[in-house]
């Protein structure tokens, strides 16, 4: 009975923690948390100056998948500084989960009807909107796709992470810790998805091409902690020269750390990717030299610049790279990574 | 007549089916041994004396579910349930013990997860002896409710469980060189044995699974064992699903799923029969032992993975085969 009835509270308590969650978010930078408005202060856009800025009159309405992760609202902040800087009102909604695909449909229409000078969408279903989208571009009003593409030639352009590129930059750390020698693992959570594919292989081609002294392990994949520790062990274990190990997300990095724990391997470096509360830690502890992070403030930035170049009639290109941040435990706390960061 | 059913089904020589049950077992671990000899030659590493130990913590969270899943198997039904089952109860061990949540003390928070197990057991018997559903249908629904409630439950954020007693579970070692995580897997393989073999329970779970209607008719309340034998599967799920957790104390809601094949499959190379009737702890034991010393293996030898699928699937067709091939020759005998 007691069991049941605390189980009847989870949802409850959920629901109740949500809400508090949205209401704070939707409500803007000004009724936000102490700590939360202190970073959006402190977050600021590479605005170029060739860009002719608003009035002050228009609006860019960015039509975002929600609040539920801390990267949104990161990506708002990211967002309203750039309209700060070229004289544009942002509008920046999203519906309560990212499975409400139909809240979002209605937010787009709503977007549409209120005739802004621009409209941005992250869509949460790659096909669900075209009918929409199809009516933004004959009211002229131009498009800009942003962190996922849509199945449709409406937007101008798209603006999202370059996971090829990111995990380069992941591997170019990895080459600086271990001095470009010695041998490196790697552990990654999927190889099927074009996401995990590119996280895996961008960091391969980058020590193929850069760092002939590291031999490189084939990689292993690991679809959770418990798998990547095990993992991570065996690549330790059969290779007594490793020097570090690149894990393609949380989970995966975080299963590096626990197999260096495990076998007393403290100077093993691991580098991983994406950031969380548990990676964060790590990393802060000294377990983990150090993580590529996707960079949602400046994808805000970058959504709101072409939007504003869109306006002004100016080309743009077919893609635009939102951009990525190498983070460790020097920088983990600057006012440039902390706005990126999210639990 | 009646009365004389259910040992009409066990006992065509007693003396022939353990001969039986122990063959496989001198098969399953003969195989063991072979894969581990060859390892030592052919993976750099693995010849460490510390790799053993490594491998039973490996295979302990699949192992200790395998053991529950067993008894099902025994009585000729399947759970489907077990590997979004072990999400739900790792999801519901962080909710109990987690700092964030109820943070309640270790002993207790591990009580009321295994309950928890037990009852997602008693809900699947009940679904399977009352209410009639196949158990292929019964525990596939459980197994898309558990993967639904352990993402609601854990907002689908990773959890962590920061009580530092709860690591003593896994890689801590109150035996020096074994990790306790493989030394509760060996004391729970002696539990199963003697659950299966020396009680009502085990006999009963191969009673139904040699023939049901005998032994409903020879007086067994068959839907309360069901019931029961469902539930030993779910507390054995809950214990593997902490022993999973306590590795890293982090808990991932939507990992479970695909579990449930591997411990299906240490099941079967085991010897424990899907048709039911016939199962064997010691080889589900080694079962789960020989699928993760192929694993580990495979990646030291820095195997590709789309290989070590292939690998491993061989292995479980292989013995299946195996023992088809030894239960015709017995039959023809």
């Amino acid at each position: 009975m007691r069991l049941s009835t605390k189980l009847l509270a989870v949802p409850a308590v959920l629901a109740l923690g949500l809400t508090a969650c949205s209401t704070s978010s939707s409500g803007g930078g000004a009724s936000t948390g102490a700590s939360s408005s202190a970073a959006a202060t402190s977050v600021s856009c590479d605005t170029p100056s060739d860009v002719k800025k608003g009035d002050n009159t228009k609006t860019i309405y960015l039509v975002s998948k929600g609040f539920q992760h801390r990267f949104w609202q990161a990506v708002k902040e990211g967002a309203e500084a750039a309209g700060k800087d070229l004289g544009y009102k942002i509008e920046f909604v999203g519906p309560p989960s990212e499975k409400d695909t139909t809240v979002q449909l209605d937010q787009l229409e709503t977007a549409l009807s209120s005739k802004p000078a621009a409209i941005g969408l992250a869509a949460l279903d790659t096909n669900a909107a075209s009918d929409v989208l199809k009516r933004i571009s004959d009211a002229k009003i131009p498009l800009i796709a942003f962190d996922s593409g849509v199945d449709s030639d409406d937007p101008l352009t798209t603006v999202s992470t370059d996971n090829t590129a990111a995990a380069g930059e992941a591997a170019k750390h990895m080459v600086e810790l271990t001095g470009g020698k010695g041998t490196v693992g790697l552990v990654c959570h999927d190889v099927t998805s074009q996401t995990g594919k590119q996280r895996c292989e961008g960091f391969k081609s980058y020590i193929a091409q850069n760092a002939p002294e590291i031999k490189l392990l084939e990689p292993l994949v690991a679809p959770s902690v418990e798998e990547a520790t095990g993992a991570a062990k065996s690549l330790i274990q059969s290779n007594p020269d490793i020097v570090g190990i690149y894990g393609t997300n949380e989970a995966s990095a975080t299963g590096a750390v626990q197999a260096a724990t495990e076998v007393n391997k403290a100077d093993l470096k691991v580098v991983g990717f994406d950031s969380g509360k548990i990676q964060i830690q790590a990393i802060k502890d000294g377990k983990q030299a150090g993580a590529v992070t996707q960079s949602p403030v400046k994808m805000g930035c970058e959504t709101v610049i072409a939007a504003a170049k869109a306006i002004n009639g100016d080309q743009l290109p077919k893609t635009i790279d939102s951009g990525y941040a190498w983070y460790d435990k020097n920088n983990i706390d600057s006012a440039e990574i902390k706005p990126n960061l999210y639990e | 007549m009646s009365t004389t059913a259910p040992d009409t089904a066990t006992t065509p020589g007693r003396l022939v089916t353990t001969l039986r049950s122990s063959l496989q077992q001198v098969f399953v671990f003969g195989a063991l041994i072979v894969v581990y000899v060859f390892f030592m030659f052919a993976a750099r590493g693995f010849s460490d004396p510390a790799i053993l130990p490594d491998i039973l913590l490996r295979s302990a969270p699949i192992g200790i579910m395998a053991l529950g899943a067993t008894f099902v198997i025994a009585t000729g039904g399947i759970d489907l349930s077990v590997g979004t089952g072990l999400s739900l109860c790792a999801v519901m061990t962080a909710y109990f013990m987690g700092g964030q949540f109820m943070n309640l003390p270790l002993a207790l928070g591990l009580l009321l997860a295994i309950l928890f197990g037990g009852l997602v057991g008693v809900v699947n018997g009940t679904n399977i002896s009352i209410l009639g559903l196949p158990p292929f249908i019964a525990t596939l629904g459980m197994m898309m409710v558990a993967r639904g409630l352990a993402l609601v439950i854990s907002d689908t954020k990773p959890m962590q469980i920061e009580n530092p007693d709860f690591k003593v579970l896994s890689t801590v070692q109150t035996i020096p060189g074994i990790p306790n995580a493989a030394l509760i897997f060996l004391l729970l393989t002696v539990v199963a044995a003697v659950l299966l073999n020396k009680t009502l329970l085990g006999r009963y779970a191969l009673a139904i699974g040699s023939n049901e209607e005998a032994t409903r008719l020879s007086g067994v309340n068959v839907k309360k064992w069901k019931i029961l034998i469902y539930m030993t599967a779910g507390l054995f799920m809950a214990m593997g699903a902490i022993i999973y957790s306590a590795r890293t104390a982090v808990v991932q809601p939507a990992e479970g799923l695909g579990l449930e094949l591997d411990v299906i499959a240490a099941v079967v190379i085991g010897g424990t029969s899907l048709a039911g009737g016939r199962a064997n702890i010691i080889g589900t034991f080694v079962g789960a032992l020989l699928m993760k010393t192929l694993l580990t293996g495979l990646q030291m030898m820095q195997v590709n993975q789309s290989w070590q699928f292939v690998v491993i699937g061989v292995i479980v067709l292989a013995a299946v085969f195996a023992d088809n091939i030894r239960r015709a020759r017995a039959a023809a005998a």
